[in-house]
Order: C-alpha cells, then structure tokens, then sequence
C-alpha cells in the first residue's frame, strides 16, 4: 500500500493506483473528459490535472500513479485555470450547437463546461467545417464536434479489434478517420457502434430513423407490428429515469401500445425458434461431419467482423438468421397468413439494444418474404426519444403482455441478451433433443459472467460437446485465430460483438460501460428465472408454429425463411470494388 | 509535360510492384517497424499510396488506419504524389522572424504554386518543414537532402536553377 495526501486528508492505495483513483476513494471527484474507465488513459485532454508538491507542472491525475508521501492538490486556483483553459480552447473550435445535438443532456464535454461554470469563452470561434459522414445505415459521423480525445480510437482498436478509426493529420489539423479518409461504408467497420459509447460528445452517433416509425404510426393503412429485443427489456427502462439493470418487460409493452403500434409481439419468441434451427443444425453438423466448431449468427456486428477479418472462416458459422430476422421474414408471411393481413401492409419494426442490427435489415437477402423483412430498426436510444416526446412515464405505466402469436417466449430466449446467453439456451435445448432425457440443473453458470473467453464441456450421454464464449470482438478474434489455426478444440461457440453481449450494444442507453452492462446481464438472469418456462424447446407458440407453417427444423421452409447465406467482403472491401 | 518519374507515381504502381514486396519482406510481421518501412517505400515511390499502405498493413500486421495515421502525422511522409524535388521552408521561430515568409512568396512567385502543391511539369513540391535545425543560418530551406541558409528572395531564382 501507498499512503498519500490529497487536500490535506490521508488515503492508503495500492501501487499503481492512480490519482484520479485514489481521489474517487476519499470522496473527489476530479472532473475528466478523455478518460473513460474500461479504456486505456491517454492523458491528451489536461482535464484532469492537479498539483503535486514539489513538481512544477501540472499532472494528469487519470494517468499518474500515486507514490509514497505524495502530497496532491486537486482544486487549486492553477489548477483550476489549467482546467477552464482545456475546455475553453476545445469549446473555441465546437460547433456549440447543443439545442439540436443528439447527445444534449448525455454529452459529457457539456456538462463537463457546466460544471466547470465555463460562461465565457476568450478564444475566437474557429470552426472546421469538416464533412458529415453519413454512408452508412447505422452510425453517423460529425468530425466537427470531435474533442480528439481518441476513445473511439481505443475503443476500435483495444476492445473491438476492426481498427477502422485513427487519428490522421497532426496539431490542429488531426483529424479521427478511416484510412485515406474513406467512408465508413468503405471500410471493414463491424458498425458495432462502441465507439458512440466511447464517444464523449455528438461526433459519433447512430442514425435516427424515428420519424419513418412515427409516419407508420399515423398511416391508418399501415398494420405496424414491433418486435422487443431480449437486451431491450433491461434497458429501456435508463432511458426512462429508472436505475440501471430494472426489468421492465410490461411497463415496455403497454408504452408500445400507447405509441399506437397495432401489435407487440416479442423478438424473445424467435430467439426460441433460433435455439431450435440452431440446434440442430448444431446436432446435424455432429452426426454427419459437418463443419465443426459451428459459431452463433445472432449478433450482426459479428457476422460483418467475420465478413471483413475471416472470410475463410465462414463455413463455421450457423446459417441461421438472426432472431430479428427471422422475426422480419415470419411476420410478413406467417402472421400475415394467420391474420389475413396482406404483406404489403404489414410496417415492421424492431427495438434492437444494436446499431449494426440496421445494416442487418437492409441487406439485401433480408427479403425473404417479398417485401423488406424488417422495414425499421430503432435503437434503444431512438425508442427512449420516442416515448419521452409522446410524454410516457414508465413510473405510471400498467404490466402488459406480449401479442401472440409471436409474444410467446421462455426464459431461454430472455439470457440471448448476455454474453453466454445464447449458449446457455441452446444447451438447455440440445441436451434433452439429444439424449431425450430431462435437463435437471438448467443454469450453466460456467458459459456466464464477463470474463473475456468462458469455456465449458458438456456431457451429452457420454458425448462430450467443448463450446467456447467470446464477447467483445478483441477476444472473439483471440478465438477465431486458433480455428484458423486448426487449434481451436470445440464444438460450438458462441460469439457476442459487443462487450458483456447485447447488453452492451452500441444502440444501448448513454452511458454503457462495463458496470452497466454487468448489471443489465444479471436482470436477465433474474428474468429467465421468473418465466414459467426456461427451454426453447416447451415453448407452446413454437411448438404450434412448426405444425402449423415451418413443418420441421431445418425442413423446407425454415430453409428458405429462417436461413441465410454469408459474403466475403475482406479487410479492403474497395480494392474489390 | 510530365516525368516518367512522376507519371510511375502518379498511377501509383511505380511499375514494380514486387519492390514494394521485397521492400517489405523485411519487416514481415514487425509492428515496430512501421516508419522505416514506409521511409523505404517512400524513397521508390516518391510518395505512400493507399495500394502501398495496405501492403504496409498486410506485412507488418497493422491496421491500414494506423499506416494513414502515421504517414499523415510525420511531414516527411505524403501520401499524395509529389514532385521529383522536395522545397521544405522552415516555418519555425528563428527563421520566422528573419523573413522566412519571404521566402515562400518568392519561391511561390518562381514555381507558380502554393505552398503544398506541385509544379504541373511535377518538378517541385513546395512545404513547410518545423525545424531543420540550421538556426545558424535563418532563414533556411532545404530542397531534398541539401540546406540553404541565410536567404533572401533574390537567391531564390539561382538556387532553383540547379534543380531546373
């Protein structure tokens, strides 16, 4: 332990905390703005700085690791000047719009000048009037209101591994892009969207498709439907004022209704069905000597990855949609049928906790109905917005229940949400179809939690099944070079995008962060426990589903429904095109 | 008119592509080793295009945003084709204030560009350089490896005619 002194009180901290840290321990709160705590400090705002005894300059209290007898001042008048002048130069050459910026009231560069009592800024305006990026469906780049902070670059490069952005140019003409300036829509980006949680202001966001939902709503001649993602029911809620990790599946429900959507079903319903295909195709692959180990295809900023960085890997991944998707394709032809609805009419749209879930529904294999399966996908943030203009107060708010017949679903489909979710479900499921005998403990506790790379064997009748689970797409690629390998020795594995899962989705409440996310998995787990049924395989709209329209698993017209194919794109898709 | 040399380097295979590979071939999966690598390539092919960068990024197992990043970041890196000579002016203090801008009107009058662009007959790439170090002799430019001190506009037509 290391004993040091900040503000004239004492504090005793491990080697190798920082003072920033070390300060949080004794009650201050030394403000910050390029720090962000699941990423490396970089140390490149001079926010953060605070006095030290017997040094002359001012040190970054986010990078600077406290020693013994150190004497630390965090708010004095230097201090405090350094810290205006930081701001006040990043303010001189940002755009300031914060009335009609998208992160108003979640950007933390204003509320860092609010609590700063930044009233006046004494450097000309100089602003850069760099190009929007706006190529592709899911995220939005505006360079003018980048700080440079470099978190997105960290967040691209460290946890996500696709290493698209990077800071060009230097001084004052630093820039944060994709190689030689391209577009997002040219370059290997997963559209994961972590770098928009990574991001302290508005210069990354996710585009906002809610005036085409709220056109839908008010056309008499739309039937729009809505499908409620597993993640969503654990989160919406912080959109709404509620405290991180508060399940508010009913509360969801009843405010969908209220927006005026004719039917809200549950993407939870086709998460079961994709356990089934998926499944199989698992047990198909075993029995006949398939491709081995098969990897989960439920999470799109995943597939794009594997799309781009393992091209060669593709065969491995299960050739199930996503759940959304499935959703998509069974709504307007299913339901359509069982309703006497005509298709065309049908307006579907999606809450996914996920950016990458609308290039997903824009693909165009994404048809398999005739029309586009899934004709809007709404991120958490964008649904928050929605209900906060329609003046709905979750507090208020009655418990409702999904629409059948696609608002069924288990307790299986809810942990699809958490890293190792999917796994989990598909284990309950694959156990007893391959034994045939009954499942006794349904918690594989060992495939959850947040360590990167979790592993499991699993006994089917004297056969042992390895799986593997990575979230976050630096250890799926961990994973993913040992099968490219020959090394990596399993069965099935699963693998999440985003860090902690869909619940840590880049279309997630601001902010998500590692504790966010922890919490949001845990009320899945607890969710799961309170349904009355826990296997894909019990739910009764599933078994009523394949009787009535799919037949049998993988038969026919799962294949061509529920079912899609994959496409090299490579690591410089413009050197293709 | 334009020199084959630049004309290579403008269509941005420089006629050997396997130079670039041998060049390279060194520093396969060097993460350390991505300035003098793209020092190398830069000497063949007078400036790094993204087709090299990608090679770049390929061989030393980095990202090509970071090749960008880091041939954007060094002044003596381009990644847009430039002239057959490099006119660097010193825009540091020293030679500042003993009329460096000078200097660059005159050199801007001479070649008919602005500082950053090249000649049309791809002769000359006019920049500003931080420091060369030559304090001494301020104001100072250096055209490719060489240094010229303690000019004044008038040198400036008979120092280009050695290079012309």
């Amino acid at each position: 332990m290391v004993s040091l002194t900040i503000d004239g009180q004492r504090v005793a901290v491990p080697e190798g905390t920082t003072i920033l840290d070390a300060a949080k321990k004794i009650g201050i709160d030394i403000p910050t703005l390029c720090y962000h705590p699941d990423l490396e400090a970089r140390a490149v705002c001079r926010v953060c700085v605070v006095e030290i005894e017997g040094q002359k300059l001012l040190q970054p209290s986010c990078a600077y690791p406290v020693s013994e007898g150190m004497v630390v001042h965090t708010n004095t008048p230097k201090a405090r000047q350094a810290r205006r002048m930081a701001v006040e130069l990043m303010l001189a050459r940002h755009p300031q719009g914060c009335l009609e910026c998208i992160r108003n009231q979640s950007c933390e560069l204003q509320a860092l000048a609010e609590r700063l009592q930044i009233r006046e800024i004494r450097f000309e305006r100089k602003l850069r009037d760099l190009p929007k990026d706006e190529s592709t469906p899911a995220i939005v780049r505006d360079p003018d209101k980048c700080i440079l902070c470099r978190r997105c670059v960290a967040m691209c490069h460290d946890v996500q591994a696709a290493g698209v952005l990077y800071p060009t140019n230097r001084g004052v003409d630093t820039v944060v892009t994709p190689a030689y300036q391209r577009a997002v829509s040219d370059v290997s980006c997963a559209l994961c969207g972590q770098c928009i949680h990574a991001c302290p202001t508005g210069a990354i966001s996710e585009r906002d498709d809610t005036e085409a939902v709220w056109q839908a709503l008010a056309d008499p001649n739309k039937h729009v439907v809505v499908q409620t993602a597993p993640a969503i029911r654990v989160s919406i809620g912080e959109e709404m004022g509620l405290p991180v990790g508060t399940i508010v599946t009913g509360k969801l429900v009843s405010a969908l209704r209220r927006l005026g959507f004719d039917r809200v079903m549950d993407t939870d319903f086709t998460a079961d069905l994709t356990i089934i295909e998926e499944g199989n195709e698992l047990l198909h692959r075993i029995k006949n000597g398939g491709v081995l180990p098969m990897i989960t295809s439920c999470s799109p900023g995943w597939i794009k990855f594997g799309e781009h960085f393992y091209p060669d890997l593709l065969e491995h991944i299960s050739t199930c949609k996503s759940p959304q998707q499935m959703f998509g394709a069974l709504v307007k032809t299913y339901y359509a049928q069982k309703m006497g609805i005509d298709p065309k009419d049908i307006f579907s749209v999606s809450l996914m906790p996920c950016t990458a879930k609308k290039y997903e529904a824009d693909r165009p294999e994404m048809r398999s109905s005739g029309y586009k399966d899934v004709d809007v996908v709404l991120t958490s943030r964008e649904l928050g917005r929605m209900f906060r203009e329609a003046g709905i107060r979750f507090e208020d708010l009655p418990e409702d229940e999904h629409d059948d017949p696609m608002g069924i679903s288990t307790g299986a489909a809810a942990i699809f949400g958490a890293t190792g979710g999917v796994m989990e479900a598909a284990l309950r499921t694959v156990y007893e179809v391959a034994t045939g005998k009954e499942l006794g403990a349904l918690d594989f506790v060992s495939v959850r939690g947040l360590d990167g790379i979790k592993e499991a064997t699993v006994d089917l009748d004297g056969m042992q099944v390895r799986v593997a689970v990575a979230h976050g797409l630096a250890n799926a690629k961990k994973i993913l070079e040992l099968l490219r390998e020959g090394k990596a020795p399993y069965h099935f594995i699963e693998i999440m995008c985003c860090p902690g899962g869909c619940v840590g989705g880049g279309g997630q409440p601001i902010p998500t962060r590692m504790d966010t996310r922890a919490k949001r998995g845990e009320a899945l787990y607890l969710a799961d426990r309170s349904l009355p049924y826990r296997k894909s395989h019990e739910n009764p709209a599933i078994k009523e589903i394949y009787r009535d329209f799919l037949g049998e698993p993988l038969g026919e017209r799962s294949h061509h429904l529920l079912h899609t194919h994959y496409t090299k794109r490579g690591k410089y898709p413009w050197l293709s095109s | 008119m334009e020199t084959p040399e630049v004309e290579k380097c403008r269509t941005g295979s420089s006629g050997q592509p396997d130079e670039i590979d041998s060049i390279l071939e060194k520093y396969r999966g060097r993460k350390d080793a991505l300035i003098p690598a793209l020092y190398d390539i830069q000497k063949v092919m007078n400036y790094l295009p993204e087709s090299a960068a990608v090679k770049v990024a390929e061989a030393l197992e980095v990202p090509v945003s970071k090749v960008y990043g880091v041939a954007t970041f060094y002044t003596l890196f381009s990644v847009k084709p430039r002239g057959k000579h490099i006119i660097r002016v010193c825009e540091s203090a020293p030679c500042h204030v003993l009329g460096a801008m000078n200097v660059v009107k005159e050199l801007e009058r001479e070649l008919g560009i602005k500082v950053g662009e090249t000649t049309k007959d791809g002769r000359f790439t006019l920049e500003l350089t931080s420091c060369l170090g030559t304090c001494g002799v301020a104001p100072a430019i250096m055209i490719d490896d060489v240094v010229y001190g303690n000019l004044t506009a008038d040198k400036i037509p008979h120092i280009l005619s050695e290079y012309r």
